[in-house]
């Protein structure tokens, strides 16, 4: 269970939201909406570890992230703006290394496996700088099939994607929460996921 | 997953990486080379000034290149978002960033190592001389890059990042080009290089130990 209580988010002299109180439990899928500029990014860094709440606590299992740091981390995948993918490896390079300095150990056949999941099976040895902005960011999302991560924290994982890789995005979000697992989601396009009422936090309210 | 493993897996990824920008690798050496001969076309050709400034030279080039190549410790990283993945991996960051301090001073530091006896041949070290100067080389350049990676790590992302790191980073350079260049200076004048080496090392061992915390510490304020 994630928890996070009483948070405040400050950048610079503003204030972007105080007092935000949110639960997400086994199955949940947390759509974070609001205005550009309105914190959600923030928030989603708060949530992952990567920026300390100017007040408040984010828990997860009842722990302070900060505590469980370890295991917090080993269960969680972060998707940011930036794919995390480099230019210079190609996208099989790329998804294998980032796996394995996560401490997942993947075997050949699942990172091509993943990456032909997502469409991308034609081009496992292309170096990723002759892969479109849409490319990489499906290589950055096929991590989230090999991580086996309980928590996904996604931030505007849809943007820059075709029809189909939305509908393949929304069909993989809808399997993760049916095993149990858990995501908090920004996005600024509709997310239609059967079965699957999302939890709505508005921080432009 | 263990320690060494996470790094192994890092320092593959890095070494990797440098072999397809093999530029960003040859264009420090070449600085290295070039600095150093650009001071007997100013100084004048004389043979015995030239021997006595050799190593002093070679080690103050040293430090200049491997200043030449700190930024692009984290910044490749931090802009294409690898680092925030870096970050959220259950590893101690401490472990990651010892490894990438590694990859970094074998990519830009080994280099320097390897040419460096050419120099000395061209400034007219004696043999002993030039052992010495590799061995200071070998144990003064993996404290440039572990001093240099708290400089990358505080000045990720600002604008004029490379102007600051110099200015933050080369004060802490000074131990490391007094006990090198005062080696091979003991050296050659038949003083010995002993004391100036075991302090050298003593630095490394300091070095080591602490900075990887500092550039965790520090890198954790570039990230938010």
């Amino acid at each position: 269970m994630l928890e996070g209580k009483d948070l405040a988010c400050v950048r610079g002299e503003r204030t972007l939201f105080t007092h935000l109180n949110f639960t997400l439990r086994e199955g949940e899928l947390l759509l974070v909406q609001g205005a550009n500029g309105s914190g959600k990014t923030s928030l989603l860094r708060m949530v992952c570890g990567l920026m300390a709440p100017e007040s408040g606590e984010v828990l997860w299992r009842g722990e302070k992230i900060g505590a469980a740091r370890e295991s917090y981390h080993a269960e969680m995948a972060y998707f940011g703006h930036s794919p995390a993918v480099k230019e210079d490896l190609s996208a099989f390079e790329n998804l294998d290394f980032a796996c394995r300095l996560a401490g997942i150990p993947v075997k050949r056949e699942e990172v091509k496996g993943a990456l032909g999941h997502l469409g991308l099976g034609h081009c496992l040895n292309l170096p990723a700088k002759s892969l479109s902005q849409g490319q990489r960011r499906r290589v950055a999302l096929s991590r989230l099939l090999l991580a086996k991560a309980r928590l996904w924290i996604l931030d505007e994982p849809l943007t820059a994607l075709d029809q189909a890789a939305l509908k393949l995005v929304q069909s993989l979000l809808g399997e993760h929460l049916r095993q149990g697992g858990m995501a908090v989601l920004t996005t600024h396009q509709p997310v239609m996921i059967p079965g699957i009422a999302p939890k709505i936090l508005d921080l432009s309210a | 997953m263990s320690t060494s493993q996470t790094v192994i897996v890092l320092l593959r990824r890095e070494l990797l990486l440098a072999m397809r920008r093999r530029g960003d690798v040859l264009t420090v050496l070449f600085f290295f080379v070039i600095v150093a001969s650009l001071f007997p076309l100013g100084v004048g050709p004389d043979p015995k000034l030239l021997r006595l400034m050799g190593g002093g030279v070679v080690w103050v080039s040293a430090l200049l290149a491997a200043m030449l190549s700190l930024g692009r410790m984290f910044a490749s990283d931090h802009a294409d978002g690898t680092l925030e993945q870096l970050v959220l991996t259950p590893t101690p960051p401490v472990v990651w960033i010892t490894g990438k301090i590694l990859a970094h001073w074998l990519v830009s530091g080994v280099p320097l190592i390897l040419v460096a006896p050419v120099l000395g041949v061209q400034f007219g070290l004696s043999g002993e001389a030039l052992g010495v100067l590799v061995f200071s080389l070998l144990l003064g350049t993996p404290v440039l890059s572990l001093i240099g990676a708290i400089g990358a790590a505080l000045t990720l992302g600002l604008r004029g990042g490379g102007v600051l790191v110099s200015l933050l980073v080369l004060p802490l350079y000074i131990p490391v080009l007094i006990f090198g260049a005062g080696a091979v200076d003991g050296a050659m004048s038949g003083l010995g290089a002993e004391a100036h080496l075991s302090l050298l090392g003593g630095i490394l061992i300091l070095a080591f130990m602490l900075t990887p915390w500092a550039v965790s510490a520090a890198l954790r304020i570039s990230i938010e």
